[in-house]
């Protein structure tokens, strides 16, 4: 289906397609298995401009918005959904500085994240607070000039790696999801250090961390907005990084439609090509289907958000929630079609399913995303 | 430092297939991209010009559509394109295409290098870049796997050879043409593309060069054509069944009585 994008986005598209194909491809099996900081194709992707694409041009950015990060996105992930993730990721931790940043502040850092010098990180996740955000332990006491952090951060994409990071703390707990802040944490701040690697089942390449903070005294300039904005600031983000997720969801589903056509027209069984029968055909065409269906909403949504459209969160919600559903299910046909060999590492099919299954559960599991639908829809009605 | 990069758009395939009446390349349905040995040429200039300054100009002769061999060079960080392009040079061998290259080269002004890759993927000669030398009459050195060390009005290389290096010391201005082993090509830039994308190729046509007719297109080739074929798959061979003891002692046996 033509999209009908600008030259400036087949260019994006194109040059990811590039990067993916000869730098991603040939290493996604090993870093699978390693689980290694993919920091060479990090550095490739930094040269190549492409961590400035949503970032501000005064900032060193190239100033170009949400659907060319999610071009960008979309072809990463086809080869390998784990590398993808880090570059996405990064995205996540600049946002809030980019829509919530004074000037200082983005002065300060986001050319360096432009640039890809430096990586981000976005953190509110903990062990106890995961879908119910409220429920958020780590504190940031003031302290004349200072804001002293202490608690615990798990699950954080690029944590450890990360140089620089935004983590939502409770500077007043008495007011509950009003009493929280965001504030940016620099790597090597005494008091922040990390905890524990996860071993995950998926997106292997990605660092995820604990971030520890104990009594951790950063300067009162690394609040970002105002003191009990950090719900906002973290809704305002998910909105704007949503459709990356749902992004790295389509890649990993186009993805894995590309192996299982080429497989299924190479497999020969009972003398023909597997693709000659049409069980395998219908179930490629269902996956075609659903990877375009997809595709088309969330582009829509990406281009929504560009156009400065007032209210998308139930639009981002709508395209993580659709696309991470349809990654899922068509990379497991995808595994279904190689058969015996989709179940075996020597296939990319396996690893495409592995890594597709994230999708469904960070940046507000696919619940959350239906309650944030769900919630809309009845606001609208009740506003008619 | 001024650089000149030669480079020559090709098929993107290695299994060229050919027209047994026109004994040419069939290249409808080809994806044309720059020849991959000339992608380390491009490389090896641009971290030249990033190192010492100066200026990048990448040369080709083609058709028109060689222009985005070009661009895709000045997306990697060349700063001017030249395409060489007139029905007169048609049909050029490595003697007409080296002896136009020169020409174009003059035009173009001075320069204190000119790279290219050993050979082209398609015809696999390894002349022209020897043939501009021979046509400027200036230094060459060919399988260039590293350069070591670049003065005022010289330069020293490693060249590749079968086993081993040579180290040689050529004065400037000089011919390199370079191998895989030399560096490992960069993905262009999002704003490389972009200036890619903008950038004025200049083309150079008989009427600007104003070489000798004599030594131009097919009429200036010497080669001539006599023949090209795909040679045959090898067929036949023989296959070892059995436990694996058993085939390394039949292959043995074998190997033992091919030894005269």
């Amino acid at each position: 289906m033509d999209y009908l994008l600008s030259d400036e986005q087949k260019m994006i598209r194109e040059l990811a397609r590039k990067i993916a194909v000869e730098k991603i491809q040939p290493v996604a099996a090993k870093h699978d298995q390693t689980e290694e900081f993919p920091w060479e194709v990090i550095k490739i992707i930094a040269e190549s401009d492409l961590f400035g694409l949503f970032i501000p041009e005064e900032y060193g950015g190239m100033g170009v918005g949400v659907l060319n990060l999610c071009l960008a996105t979309e072809e990463l992930s086809r080869a390998c959904g784990g590398i993808a993730v880090c570059y996405a990721a990064s995205a996540l931790g600049t946002f809030p500085i980019v829509l919530f940043g004074n000037d200082e502040q983005k002065k300060k850092y986001l050319p360096d994240l432009a640039k890809g010098k430096k990586v981000a990180a976005f953190g509110i996740t903990e062990p106890e607070a995961g879908s119910d955000a409220s429920g958020i332990k780590t504190t940031a006491r003031k302290e004349g000039d200072h804001y002293v952090l202490n608690g615990l951060k798990h699950f954080i994409t690029n944590g450890g790696d990360a140089e620089t990071y935004v983590v939502i703390a409770m500077t007043d707990k008495t007011k509950g999801a009003r009493g929280a802040s965001a504030f940016i944490v620099e790597k090597g701040t005494p008091g922040f250090t990390f905890g524990k690697k996860e071993d995950k089942l998926g997106i292997r390449a990605s660092s995820t961390r604990e971030l520890v903070f104990t009594d951790c005294k950063i300067p009162k300039e690394n609040l970002l907005a105002k003191e009990g904005m950090g719900f906002i600031v973290t809704m305002k983000t998910f909105d704007m990084s949503r459709p990356g997720v749902a992004a790295q969801a389509l890649g990993i589903a186009q993805g894995s439609l590309d192996v299982a056509v080429k497989y299924s027209r190479e497999r020969q069984q009972f003398g023909k090509p597997i693709s000659s029968f049409q069980g395998i055909q219908w179930m490629l065409a269902d996956m075609a289907t659903e990877v375009e269906a997809a595709r088309a909403l969330v582009y829509s949504c990406a281009r929504a958000i560009d156009a400065k459209v007032k209210d998308v969160a139930k639009d981002s919600a709508m395209a993580k929630l659709f696309a991470s559903d349809v990654a899922m299910k068509v990379s497991t046909d995808a595994v279904q079609i190689l058969g015996g060999y989709g179940y075996m590492k020597d296939y990319p099919a396996e690893k495409f399913m592995r890594d597709a299954k994230i999708t469904q559960i960070y940046e507000g599991t696919n619940q959350i995303q239906r309650n944030i639908i769900a919630l809309q829809l009845i606001k609208e009605m009740a506003k008619q | 430092m001024n650089i000149i990069v030669c480079i020559k758009q090709v098929p993107e395939t290695t299994e060229v297939r050919i027209n047994p009446e026109t004994n040419t390349l069939i290249r409808e349905g080809v994806k044309s991209i720059i020849n991959p040995f000339d992608m380390y040429a491009i490389e090896e200039a641009v971290r030249l010009k990033e190192k010492f300054g100066g200026k990048v100009s990448v040369l080709t002769m083609g058709p028109p559509q060689a222009e985005a061999a070009l661009r895709e060079a000045i997306s990697m960080g060349a700063d001017e394109g030249v395409l060489v392009c007139d029905r007169a040079f048609a049909g050029s061998d490595t003697w007409a295409t080296s002896y136009t290259l020169s020409g174009a080269i003059r035009k173009l002004g001075a320069f204190d290098l000119i790279l290219c890759g050993k050979q082209a993927s398609d015809g696999d000669t390894a002349q022209v870049g020897p043939g501009i030398s021979a046509h400027l009459d200036i230094p060459q050195v060919t399988y260039v796997k590293k350069i070591e060390e670049v003065k005022e009005k010289s330069m020293r290389v490693e060249r590749m050879l079968e086993e081993g290096y040579e180290v040689i010391e050529t004065p400037l201005p000089a011919v390199l043409t370079v191998v895989k082993e030399i560096n490992e090509p960069r993905i262009p830039s999002l704003k490389g593309m972009m200036r890619a994308k903008q950038a004025k190729i200049t083309f150079l046509t008989q009427k600007e060069l104003a070489l000798d007719p004599q030594q131009l297109g097919l009429a200036g080739s010497p080669t001539q054509v006599v023949k090209i074929f795909t040679p045959p798959q090898r067929t036949g061979g023989e296959m070892l069944k059995g436990e694996i003891p058993e085939i390394a002692e039949k292959l043995a046996e074998l190997l033992r009585s091919e030894i005269p």
